[in-house]
């Protein structure tokens, strides 16, 4: 019986299967067209390796691919540049096949030599292409590595110095997306201008703070894209950006105002769409200060903040309730916690367990304008700032300047302050390890949070490959820093786009990178 | 016979006029010199770490380390000022922090942008505000007078940013004549040489990329003159009422000139210099209402490229961007003084 249920399910899973790579195939996309993006910042630079920014990146994404890629819309693995790859049993080599035949858009081979090379130029300062301090992901998303050697024309082999789970994840960052080694040698210190890669675009021009131009890759080897063109806009005004794509000559943009989503979804020629991001905005309490060093009060500073009332109203339902560290839409994400609901009841119990019944008073440091994870700046703490006076907390709130700010939150002179983060790669490392292992004191982790069993669990996350093994660990790290409580946990973003619906097949990617290859235009 | 012995002759004129060229122009060494050092000092002792801002959430002390002292900011701070003002002697202006493009092509690019603006938007505020002030004169306290210093209290009051949005709205989105954003249409086809579209788009014969350039104009420009053509029309209904005044002009009425040649030969010419020293001194308000104009209607300019550099603390950028705006404005301001020479035969240079 089980058996004829299982083949029973294999049936129904082959036959979704094909119909759904069947539609995949035959959608009536239509070829041609100029798509117009609109961004509120131009880009920095053009070469993957040379830029943290996301106006670069949804640039480079387009224009460059790498050993690997996410899956449309997800942060799964798929084959791209390599077509298949083994790890050892250790997690320290890892060797990839790569696709055969592929041209960079100056028509030089992509090969073994040109992966080693492009990953060589960032991490040997003795390479006669490497460029000092220009290369500000190279240490997190490659670091890793010992050895990059080509072991054929089209096989090379990574050897890392530790066992390090996410580095597949890594490899499919715009970051470590593979450039050509010709143009590199050709433009020298102006390759961040003049990007050559393999992608299903090819780079035409870029008109300082205007636009960057884009051209169809004939020749790209997953398929022509549909579009002749793809503009990058910039426009810097919210109100402008979103007029011009009233007006139809934009056809897709960033930077919604709070205030304009229902114009966006009462307009008939527009579509919102919208998808939980991979961020999280927080407070780092810091936990080897007075009163944060006590369980109790930082439990008692969760349960006092009412979340929802600040993702519905003040950010203007723009952003989800964090329950924990993890977003949930992440891989790895323990869906049974249950967070801290607004319960201003115990949190005064919560204090006066710790001995704080009358309440006391700390610094609340935070910064002016709004960032990617909280659209409201320096009003967030003062919401918070009312929340905590109504169970007795007196906050103080201090404001610095953006650099500022940062330098002294790294070297931990806050008693309690408001950081984010943004994925990187989208593994659950890249936000637990980042925040709470207590080597990160210092740089990442703003809580000086120390659990000797958490760092354990995420040195071994780190070693073993087993996804589902790794999966078991992140979900009790979860539990434990919940429960511990080093911060307190406020919002996700949501990703909004506002679209024009004669943009079709565009999806949203957990990263918020903008990748064009199978969009089309309705004409 | 009589007035001629208080002539300066003709080639002593030219001579002297050279000379005070030559003088303002050296006087310009060091006034750059204190803006510059103004600038620099400025820059750097307001909070704000270009480092901290470049590396952002992610980087590592190290990182913020080995990025001070790649851009030489570990250095003490009259040093870098004379490497700064030792390269800025040689014509190098650094490359951008934010962007790693040379200085000087930013500008290069930038600057084009915000020429072509302000001279547009001058050409508007001017024929405009000299028309509408001096109708307003003749026309003393009748319902145009009225009506025209009511619109320029108006013009005056208005925050540029406003009546940028309130021109889209009207012009760009419900009636659709205008384009709203960019220098030309994103998917027109321009040979760059100079950076001036329009002077672009003539050489090279694309009229149709001259039309697209110039219809991206209209609306910001409108929206730049808004002050100054307020301005412009005051002071040229209160000087053209002061020349109107004069007894030379009761004595050309009186001799029976037409009153058309009265006010365009005698009363225009009299009452415009006042309004030509305002109109210079505006050149210097059309580049701080600029960094707005660009910003709203997305022109790739130099009051961007400033807004830009300060948020980032691009310092490179700002200085560049400071210098080069100031020996503009000094610039213009000494064609306004060789204009007066001739609008006005009594001004001498010695």
């Amino acid at each position: 019986m089980f058996k004829r249920l299982l083949f029973l399910l294999l049936i129904t899973a082959v036959i979704l299967g094909m119909t759904g790579s069947a539609l995949a195939d035959n959608h009536e996309g239509q070829y041609g067209g100029t798509l117009i993006y609109a961004t509120g910042a131009d880009a920095d630079a053009l070469d993957p390796h040379m830029t943290t920014l996301g106006n670069s990146a949804d640039v480079i994404v387009n224009v460059f691919d790498g050993l690997v890629r996410f899956k449309s819309g997800t942060t799964e693995i798929e084959p791209a540049l390599a077509t298949d790859w083994e790890i050892s049993d250790d997690g320290l080599e890892y060797v990839f096949n790569l696709r055969e035949g592929v041209q960079f858009h100056d028509g030089t081979p992509f090969n073994a030599e040109a992966v080693v090379f492009d990953i060589e130029r960032q991490l040997d300062p003795e390479h006669p292409y490497y460029l000092e301090g220009s290369y500000p992901y190279a240490g997190f998303s490659l670091g890793m590595i010992d050895e990059v050697t080509a072991v054929d024309e089209y096989t090379v082999k990574f050897t890392l110095e530790n066992p390090y789970a996410p580095f597949l994840k890594n490899l499919a960052m715009f970051a470590t997306m593979i450039a050509s080694p010709e143009a590199v040698k050709e433009y020298g210190e102006d390759i961040f201008k003049n990007p050559v890669g393999t992608g299903a675009f090819k780079f035409v021009e870029w008109v300082r703070d205007d636009q960057i131009t884009l051209e169809a890759n004939e020749d790209y080897w997953d398929g022509r894209p549909y579009l002749d063109e793809l503009i990058f806009t910039v426009i810097p005004n919210n109100q402008t950006r979103l007029l011009e794509l009233e007006n139809g000559n934009v056809h897709l943009m960033e930077g919604l105002n709070p205030t304009d989503i229902e114009r966006v979804r009462e307009n008939e020629e527009l579509e919102l769409l919208e998808a939980p991001g991979l961020n999280i905005g927080y407070i780092a309490l810091h936990n080897e200060k007075k009163p944060f060093d006590n369980k109790e009060v930082r439990k008692a500073m969760n349960y006092a903040v009412n979340k929802q009332e600040i993702v519905d109203y003040l950010m203007g339902g723009q952003a989800t309730v964090a329950k924990g560290p993890l977003p949930p839409t992440i891989w790895g994400y323990d869906d049974t916690l249950e967070g801290y609901p607004y319960d201003p009841e115990m949190a005064r119990e919560l204090l006066e367990e710790a001995g704080y019944g009358d309440g006391f008073e700390f610094t609340l440091r935070t910064y002016s304008a709004p960032r990617s994870y909280n659209p409201v700046g320096a009003r967030l703490a003062t919401a918070v700032q009312q929340y905590l006076s109504e169970v007795g907390i007196k906050a103080n709130i201090e404001q610095l300047e953006w650099g500022t700010y940062i330098e002294e939150g790294k070297a931990g002179k806050h008693t309690a302050a408001f950081f984010g983060w943004i994925a990187d790669n989208g593994d659950p490392d890249n936000f637990l390890n980042v925040f709470f292992n207590s080597d990160n004191r210092g740089s990442t982790n703003r809580a000086f949070y120390v659990n000797e069993e958490v760092d354990r669990l995420l040195e071994e996350a780190q070693q073993i490959t087993d996804e589902a093994e790794r999966e078991k660990l992140y979900k009790k790290v979860q539990q434990i820093v919940v429960d511990d409580a080093p911060f307190v946990f406020l919002n996700h973003m949501k990703m909004q786009i506002p679209i024009r619906t004669s943009v079709k097949n565009y999806v949203l990617y957990p990263t918020n990178n903008k990748y064009f290859h199978k969009v089309w235009l309705e004409q | 016979m009589w007035g001629q012995s208080a002539a300066v002759p003709k080639s002593l004129e030219v001579r002297n006029m050279f000379s005070y060229i030559l003088r303002r122009l050296l006087l310009l060494i060091p006034l750059l010199l204190a803006i510059s050092i103004v600038v620099f000092l400025m820059i750097h002792l307001i909070p704000g770490d270009p480092v901290q801002i470049m590396l952002g959430d992610k980087g590592t002390a190290e990182d913020a380390q080995r990025l001070r002292r790649e851009l030489g900011f570990d250095q003490p701070l009259h040093i870098q000022y004379f490497k700064f003002l030792s390269n800025l002697l040689q014509g190098d202006l650094g490359r951008s922090i934010r962007n790693r493009n040379p200085v000087i092509n930013e500008i290069g690019a930038a600057f084009p942008a915000t020429i072509e603006l302000t001279i547009l938007s001058m050409i508007f505020a001017s024929l405009i505000g000299i028309a509408a002030g001096i109708i307003s004169a003749i026309k003393q306290y009748s319902l145009i007078d009225n009506l025209t210093m009511v619109g320029a209290l108006l013009g005056i009051s208005m925050p540029v940013f406003w009546v940028g949005m309130m021109l889209m709205l009207v012009f760009g989105s419900r009636l659709g004549w205008l384009p709203i954003s960019g220098r030309i249409s994103r998917m027109a086809d321009l040979d760059v040489i100079t950076n001036f579209y329009l002077l672009d788009s003539i050489l090279t014969g694309n009229w149709a990329a001259f039309r697209s350039t110039f219809l991206h104009l209209i609306l910001p420009a409108i929206t730049l003159a808004t002050i100054p053509v307020a301005m412009i029309a005051r002071m040229t209904r209160s000087t053209t009422l002061e020349v109107l005044n004069q007894d030379y002009i009761r004595t050309a009425r009186a001799k029976g000139l037409p009153e058309k040649v009265v006010i365009l030969k005698h009363v225009l010419k009299n009452a415009l210099i006042p309004v030509v020293t305002i109109i210079g001194l505006q050149f210097g308000s059309f580049l701080g209402g600029a960094v707005l104009t660009e910003t709203v209607f997305a022109r790739a300019g130099v009051g961007r490229l400033l807004i830009n550099g300060i948020l980032g603390r691009d310092f490179p950028v700002i200085q560049g961007a400071v210098i080069f705006i100031a020996s503009f404005f000094v610039f213009i301001n000494l064609i306004v003084d060789i204009l007066y020479s001739y609008l006005d035969p009594r001004i001498h240079y010695s």
